[in-house]
């Protein structure tokens, strides 16, 4: 028999896992192993009729992340001799990978994390079944370092931990500020917790399917995967923009031609803005000219370091946040959807 | 600055330096420390490595610096260029300076250079020379400028205290050498986070970016009950304490904010940055790569020491952080302003030769307002 998968990119997590946690969060387990046991061949389920259901079943559940939608457990099917979510997830892997359509691979490894976040929440607030609470910590420890303790209904974690989380969302809720803080720990309730590493486990699937190397292709998927790749192509995006400044940038330029002092953190968004823009220093340099404490050797010295051209960094102009907390920010309505001062007036077609 | 006057407060820098090196100390872990130092009229010399106190000591007779600087962060190969050093981690810090707590310039403190015409003068809007609006402003010693700058020290600390868990043995206080104090946190589990992190910590400390909601106060169905208590922790608690002052107000207050609705309590929160927000400089919390003064060196905009703080309360800069000698010195003053040093008033002086203690020449002429003859 062919060894089953030659996919590398399943690691262990030191947890036990039964058949009905393998279901939940399939990415954790060795699944080569596991299917190697069950004794299936990949060609099988390109030529065998009674597995085609399982290819159908994957190629859904790419359909279904594509679509933003979750993949949604069919439990009975799961207690049948062959468990067909584990299988329709690693097929769906497979299929992905032959189709190479990255954002395919994006969207599945979304869906998968947001499926995977509503069974640790559940197993987080079980009561009944201490094992499976306990289980959930430990994903939750091992996988992303989340060290969570249980206060009654409450759960809490180590600020410095929340905060190497919470960074990677934009939205005012997950702000420091915004959380119950005390003693060096930030409350949080099961749906934040687990909500919290989301992203993590969006990136933890999406680098493991990306890291595991592509198969031949096999007898029986082209069919699937020549539709995936058309899929793809629905979600190409173009866009054009805008010459318009965004404000915080007309602000600095405006601070400089009056001959105010604008502070240096001013100074460093309106250079990187402009030099990330395509301006070049000569270009730039100038603007700096009336600002009282202007050198022009120094201005030039220390835009050849952010253009990169001097040193080895090329650096990139600051996120709306930081401008925001640097007090430089001056939104308007059409600010509302950006991240970065960059992304202002662009827009899809 | 000329050169005249370079020499002397590089010799008079230098002679502290020798007499006080038991000030003068590496940090912990001094072989993953970046160092650096400026020199009167020079750059900055950084990506220096100094793995010991004689090491730094050498350095300070050798190169004569204005200002001595040591990284919070440790790296991997700290005097290689910062692409390569590898970071490790690095001491949470927080900056406070007087110059971020006050609305305006302190109207007595306070003297004002032109950068067209060079000309010193006190506090205006314009140069009364040659109307010249491009002013720069320097403040001399101010004693309510350090007093408000303290309150706000003791205010931080309790926030470090009691919301972040940090132990208080850890905390260690440091006057600046100018007009603020450096607030370090030794050993704690935020050694190991970012910059983007700290941005959120020093955003947490100024109370900026809090959501109605937070404060119980939803879009729809919100009640008085769910809005901030007294006794509640953290942000809450101290929002409370500052919106009603007293607890027989609550009931009263809070109907009166519900009563304003959510866009004006969103507006108000803003607003509260202002007067609940500790006025931290996020920047300097930010930077994961900075070099800061070295505790234990002069700070060359003062000549004042940067220097550990052990009892807040009695701390005067203007006397424990002056560490210059009193030998009486020759200097042409221009300081249109009076300002006070060790218990003695000095100034104003129109543009005149006078006889001071060296302390009190060396401060005015890092402030640029004398020089010697």
């Amino acid at each position: 028999m062919i060894a089953i998968f030659k996919l590398s990119w399943y690691t262990i997590v030191m947890v036990n896992l039964g058949n009905d946690e393998i279901v939940k969060y399939p990415f954790l387990t060795e699944a080569g192993k596991y299917l190697n046991d069950l004794g299936f061949s990949l060609e099988q389920f390109g030529s065998d009729p009674d597995l085609k259901k399982i290819v159908d079943n994957a190629f859904e559940r790419i359909i279904t992340s594509s679509e933003g939608r979750i993949f949604k457990s069919d439990p009975s099917s799961n207690n049948s001799a062959l468990p067909l979510e584990i299988f329709s997830f690693l097929i769906a892997v497979i299929l992905l990978k032959l189709s190479g359509m990255n954002t395919l691979i994006r969207r599945f490894s979304l869906a998968e994390a947001r499926r995977a976040e509503k069974f640790l929440e559940k197993d987080l607030m079980n009561h009944k079944d201490i094992t499976k609470a306990k289980l959930s910590l430990q994903i939750l420890q091992e996988l992303f370092s989340v060290t969570v303790e249980k206060i009654d209904e409450e759960f809490t974690i180590l600020v410095s931990d929340y905060l190497k989380h919470s960074i990677n969302f934009h939205e005012r809720e997950w702000k420091l500020i915004n959380r119950k803080v005390t003693n060096g720990k930030v409350h949080l309730t099961p749906h934040e917790t687990v909500r919290l590493v989301r992203k993590e486990l969006d990136r933890h699937i999406y680098t493991k399917i990306n890291s595991s190397s592509t198969p031949e292709m096999i007898i029986g998927f082209e069919t699937y995967v020549d539709k995936l790749k058309q899929l793809a192509k629905k979600f190409e995006v173009k866009t054009v923009e805008s010459k318009e400044f965004p404000p915080c940038i007309k602000h600095a330029i405006e601070v400089l031609e009056k001959g105010e002092n604008l502070p240096h953190s001013g100074r460093f968004l309106l250079a990187t803005f402009l030099l990330n823009k395509g301006q070049t220093v000569e270009q730039i340099a100038p603007l700096f000219k009336n600002a009282p404490d202007y050198n022009p050797k120094v201005t030039i010295y220390q835009l050849n370091q952010l253009s990169g051209i001097s040193g080895t960094t090329e650096y990139k102009s600051p996120s709306c946040e930081k401008v925001k907390s640097q007090n430089l920010c001056f939104p308007v309505p059409a600010c509302d959807t950006i991240i970065n001062p960059l992304q202002f007036g662009r827009k899809r077609v | 600055m000329n050169g005249k006057d370079v020499t002397f407060l590089e010799d008079t820098f230098k002679k502290f330096y020798f007499e006080h090196f038991d000030l003068l100390h590496v940090p912990d872990d001094p072989n993953q420390r970046e160092f650096g130092y400026q020199k009167f009229n020079g750059g900055m010399n950084r990506h220096l490595s100094l793995k010991s106190d004689k090491e730094l000591h050498l350095l300070l007779m050798q190169n004569k610096p204005s200002d001595v600087y040591c990284s919070n962060a440790r790296y991997m190969f700290p005097n290689l260029p910062m692409s390569e050093k590898d970071w490790q981690n690095a001491e949470l810090i927080f900056d406070i300076d007087a110059k971020d707590l006050r609305k305006e310039h302190p109207k007595n403190n306070t003297l004002i250079k032109c950068s067209e015409c060079n000309e010193i003068s006190e506090l205006g809007e314009s140069c009364p020379k040659c109307n010249s609006t491009k002013l720069s402003f320097t403040t001399l010693t101010c004693d309510d400028c350090i007093k408000s700058t303290k309150d706000e020290v003791l205010k931080l600390n309790k926030i470090l205290i009691d919301d972040l868990g940090i132990n208080e043995e850890n905390i260690k206080i440091f006057f600046s050498g100018n007009e603020g104090f450096h607030i370090y946190v030794h050993k704690s589990e935020y050694e190991s986070v970012g910059s983007r992190e700290r941005a959120e910590l020093s955003d947490y400390i100024m109370f900026r970016g809090g959501i109605p909601e937070t404060f119980g106060f939803k879009k729809f169905n919100t009640n008085k009950s769910s809005l901030p208590k007294f006794d509640d922790v953290g942000w809450n608690g101290r929002l409370a304490k500052h919106l009603y002052g007293t607890k027989s107000n609550r009931s009263k207050i809070s109907q009166e904010i519900l009563s304003g609705g959510y866009a004006l309590f969103q507006k108000k929160l803003e607003d509260f940055r202002d007067s609940i927000g500790i006025k931290i400089d996020p920047n300097v919390t930010q930077d994961i790569h900075r070099i800061f003064r070295l505790p234990g060196s002069i700070n060359s905009k003062s000549g004042l020491t940067k220097i550990f703080v052990e009892d807040l309360k009695k701390f005067d800069p203007y006397i424990d952080a002056c560490f210059i000698d009193d030998e009486e010195i020759e200097v042409a003053a221009n300081c249109p302003i009076e300002f006070s040093l060790k218990k003695k008033k000095f100034g104003p002086f129109n543009n005149e030769q006078v006889s001071v203690p060296k302390f009190a020449a060396v401060y005015m002429m890092c402030k640029g307002v004398a020089s010697s003859v």
